[in-house]
């Protein structure tokens, strides 16, 4: 495990500043240096905002964010990443999902500090220029979508579901897109795009 | 006016009518039209934005210096404020500006004060610090609860919770007594819809702007732009020209979009009083409470029929709630889609303590359907006659009738009587039935601007909305036909309250209402080409076509596109058109119908729809891709609502408890049967394109057809919604 991931966060300095944050217990571990600077530069873990790197698409960036905010505020408030979009605001609508070390996560239930050290992908940087991903170009080929509002989330959890199973099958399809919802019910259109970009490949 | 022939009717079924059309526009569609464009699987023109996180949404506008701004509503289902202070919340960090409301509550969600901070967290914090003395006040918030004589009075006053009657024209009840004492077979049962929410995943929002010259620019995810504009302008008593609502993508609406919302106002006021940009998106739980919602139903259905199976009477007494406002009749299927000589329909609308209805994709038909169709399967249980047999015998669409033979071909009706079985052990399976009926014929008044530029872009504007139903591609469709084009080169600007005017997305009224429109602009700036290229094609301008890029004489000879547009004296040519009204055609509305298969575990109670046959018709089909999209989606709404949802309030508090997605279920993927779409291609005559709205139609017979096919599997009829687990339990008499 690097040791800048997440995990390395001291739970009891972070919740000494933010005060109670339950549901921090992931963060438990020992402290790291890049902790150690934060808090010298900002006199602690919040509630100020605090300057950190993030790593997306490709790109290393300086953000600056309270502690509590989360992974999904940061892309979208700090680095105008606006393809991952708040639905629900509590893991429930998968419409925030992006692509954390080869995993689709929602990140509005991530805090930014702990996506510290890790490859972020998002919408942004699926396609190569011009040339659309395979997922891309089946969602426009099958129409995967409606209003579009889900479709970043829907798309970001296909490409996570085909990295790890190249070739699913239609249960497997569901499976892995069932954190995921889209109110329009684009789904049956979803699947098939799902399936035309596995074959695809 | 010009008289014209039209061939009209659909496959298998066409006959010619005379209509008169306005000379202006180009000589109607009809079933003897070859169309290079429309009628093709196209898809969508703004497919790569929205795959790529490039589609722009109000949520996603970001302006200089904008602020975000918080709501607080509130906690209780009535209160007065006694007071409010704002000091210390206007003292929190990053807080810019602060405004009161209201000064009563009349359901919890209700907007109090609202503020505006420099962040989401900031704003959300300074919420937390008004301080505010309330002054609880007695509530109601059930149904039945609110039509006692002593209950809280929702709207104050001596007004009571319940405003009902008799419908117009409905038959006395004396006469429906009659007609039922000599009927044949009767049934008499009470049918239980809830209250549902529309859970848009873009919540409802604005993004409010004030000009220097004191004029007002709204980004709104809205389905009515020129709507936004007008409530705008009365609110702040400027003329409508002062603002400007823009709405380019929109995360879902279905109803509860179409009118300005609260929030609107509320961005706008705290915008002039911070002097910058502030942005206002609902939270989840906000859009649940005061997002809008389909009303609840409770509809006692008594029919009856005649030996040969004919209807004698359909009577129906309702009541629901739309909670402090919002209709929750739902008669129109039953006074509607059956021939039936005697009527009755009494109906009252229910105040209680709980957030308004908006109007919801087919407001009143889902709940009035689900009902009707199953008191019709009821009766034509007891009739012993087939539930097909026995609709058609009660319906004259000779269209639904058709319809109903290509369904029942594909859904496999013949195997029904086998079906309970073929599930397996512990599984029972059932087909079920349902009619659709809606209009979707559209309106007039809808306006369309085509602007084509000597380098022979093409831009169509129009002041409508795309909520995700495909509207800018068909439009783009329509206007490249007309234009011996392709979709893509043809540019559309929507959304847009400097455009051309058309009506809110709603009520499948946008493809009808604005394809006429847009074809008869786009033929009148064609002819303005043909005009400045005639002498190059030493040809009469009404002699020339447009077809595949090129502009073609009488004798074939033919110029590029580009070059014919390059005679074009000045910049541009352009051209307005305004929709007409409907005329004289084939039909006005759509019919259609849905086959459910269902399975129903017998020992959890659980039921999963296998498969859905969905057969439906919206006059001249555009673009099947997207047809099917819209059907697909309505079906599936429908099955959320005929199995999942429904709001949950606490009489006690007034408090709703399931304000998120996972004690308020929508369908997910696991949910989704295999769904099969049978279009019908309809020639209806009734305006230049004769395109109609298929937005409603898909999810009004889904619930029915549902809830029949589990009475067909169990033997047992569930006639309250959601058709949960425990209620199927119940009804084998497992719990």
């Amino acid at each position: 495990m690097p040791a800048d991931r997440p995990e390395g966060l001291s739970r009891r300095d972070f919740l000494s500043v933010t005060g109670a944050l339950a549901g921090a217990g992931m963060l438990a571990g020992k402290s790291s240096a890049e902790d150690e600077d934060l808090r010298k530069a900002g006199g602690g873990l919040g509630p100020a905002p605090v300057k950190f790197g993030l790593r997306v698409n490709g790109n290393d960036h300086e953000v600056t964010a309270e502690p509590r905010a989360t992974l999904l505020d940061v892309l979208r408030d700090s680095l105008d990443l606006t393809g991952a979009k708040n639905a629900c605001d509590r893991g429930e609508c998968g419409a925030c999902t992006v692509i954390v070390d080869g995993k689709a996560v929602y990140a509005c239930m991530m805090l930014a500090l702990q996506a510290r050290g890790r490859e972020i992908r998002t919408i942004e940087g699926l396609a190569k220029g011009e040339d659309l991903h395979p997922v891309q170009a089946a969602f426009i080929e099958k129409d995967g979508y409606q209003c579009g509002y889900c479709t970043p989330g829907q798309v970001m959890a296909t490409v996570a579901l085909l990295e790890k199973t190249p070739s699913p099958s239609g249960d497997q399809i569901r499976a892995g897109l069932c954190g995921n919802l889209c109110r329009c019910a684009a789904y049956n259109r979803i699947f098939e795009a799902a399936a035309s970009a596995a074959k695809a490949k | 006016m010009a008289k014209r022939t039209l061939r009209v009717g659909y496959p298998g079924n066409y006959r010619e009518v005379e209509v008169d059309s306005p000379d202006a526009e180009p000589a109607p569609w009809d079933a003897d039209s070859k169309l290079a464009v429309v009628g093709k699987r196209s898809p969508r023109l703004e497919g790569a934005d929205k795959v790529t996180g490039k589609a722009k949404y109000t949520a996603d506008v970001k302006l200089e210096g904008m602020l975000i701004a918080r709501v607080l509503r509130s906690p209780y289902a009535r209160a007065t404020v006694r007071s409010i202070g704002f000091a210390k919340a206007l003292k929190m960090p990053g807080v810019k500006a602060a405004i009161e409301i209201a000064k009563a509550a009349r359901f919890q969600g209700d907007p109090i004060a609202a503020v505006a901070a420099e962040t989401e967290a900031q704003a959300e914090d300074a919420v937390r610090a008004i301080e505010v003395d309330w002054a609880v006040e007695e509530h109601v918030v059930d149904l039945e609860e609110a039509r006692k004589p002593n209950a809280p009075r929702v709207q104050g006053g001596k007004n009571p919770n319940e405003r009902g009657g008799e419908a117009q024209n409905t038959a006395a009840e004396e006469a429906c007594s009659s007609a039922l004492k000599k009927s044949h077979a009767t049934v008499d049962i009470t049918f239980t819809t809830p209250v549902v929410t529309h859970s848009c995943l873009e919540s409802h929002g604005s993004v409010a702007k004030w000009e220097s010259d004191g004029s007002l620019t709204v980004w709104d995810s809205t389905q009515g732009i020129f709507a936004v504009r007008d409530g705008l302008a009365r609110g702040f008593q400027l003329p409508a020209e002062k603002v400007r609502v823009l709405k380019e993508h929109m995360g879902g609406g279905f109803g509860s979009k179409l009118g300005m919302g609260q929030h609107s106002m509320i961005a706008a006021r705290l915008a002039r009083e911070a002097k910058a940009p502030v942005k206002l998106m609902l939270t989840r739980k906000e859009e649940h409470l005061a997002g809008g919602n389909r009303p609840s139903s409770v509809q006692r259905v008594r029919a009856g029929a005649d030996k040969e199976g004919k209807l004698t009477c359909l009577w129906l007494v309702s009541h629901g709630t739309g909670g402090i406002n919002g209709g929750a009749n739902c008669a129109a299927p039953l006074m509607s889609l059956y021939n039936c000589p005697v009527r009755r329909v009494w109906h009252a609308d229910v105040m209680t303590n709980a957030g308004g209805a908006a109007a919801f994709r087919a407001p009143g038909h889902v709940q009035g359907m689900f009902a009707l169709e199953g008191a019709m399967d009821e009766l034509a249980g007891k009739l012993g006659l087939d539930p097909i047999e026995f609709r058609k015998k009660n319906d004259s669409n000779e269209m639904r009738h058709a319809e109903y033979g290509e369904g029942a071909k594909v859904a496999g009706w013949e195997g029904r009587a086998q079906l309970p079985n073929a599930g397996g052990p512990g599984k029972a399976r059932g087909l079920g039935v349902a009619a659709s009926i809606w209009g979707g014929g559209g309106g007039p008044g809808a306006q369309a601007r085509c602007v084509i530029s000597r380098d022979g872009a093409v831009e169509i504007q129009c002041g409508t909305q795309d909520i995700g139903t495909g509207t800018r591609t068909i439009i783009a469709m329509i206007a490249a036909e007309e234009l011996g084009l392709k979709a893509d080169q043809v540019r559309v600007k929507l959304g847009d309250t400097t455009l051309p005017y058309s009506h809110g997305s709603g009520g499948s009224m946008t493809a009808p209402s604005v394809t006429p429109a847009v074809r008869a602009a786009a033929a009148a700036a064609r002819g303005r080409v043909f005009e400045a290229c005639a002498k190059a094609l030493k040809g009469n301008a009404d002699s020339l076509t447009a077809k595949d890029g090129k502009v073609v004489a009488k004798d074939g000879t033919s110029i590029s596109w580009a070059e014919a547009c390059a005679k074009i004296s000045g910049a541009n040519v352009s051209e307005q058109a305004t929709r007409a009204q409907n005329f004289k055609g084939y039909r006005d509305g759509t019919a259609g119908c849905q086959f459910a298969e269902v399975e129903v575990d017998l020992e959890t109670g659980h039921v999963q729809v296998l498969r859905v046959v969905a057969v439906h018709d919206c006059g001249r089909v555009v673009n099947p891709l997207l047809a099917e999209s819209q059907i697909n989606g309505g079906i599936i709404q429908g099955l959320s609502y005929a199995l999942f949802e429904q709001r949950i309030l606490d009489d006690a508090s007034g408090r709703m408890l399931n304000t998120n997605f996972s004690d308020y279920r929508i369908a997910g993927p696991k949910e989704v049967p295999e769904i099969t779409v049978v279009l019908f291609d309809v020639s209806n005559g009734r305006t230049n394109t004769g395109v109609m709205g298929i937005g409603e139609p898909p999810i009004i017979p889904t619930p029915a057809a549902i809830a029949n096919a589990v009475a067909h599997a169990i033997g047992k009829r569930i006639s309250d919604l959601p058709i949960t687990p425990d209620k199927v339990l119940a009804a084998l008499g497992k719990k």
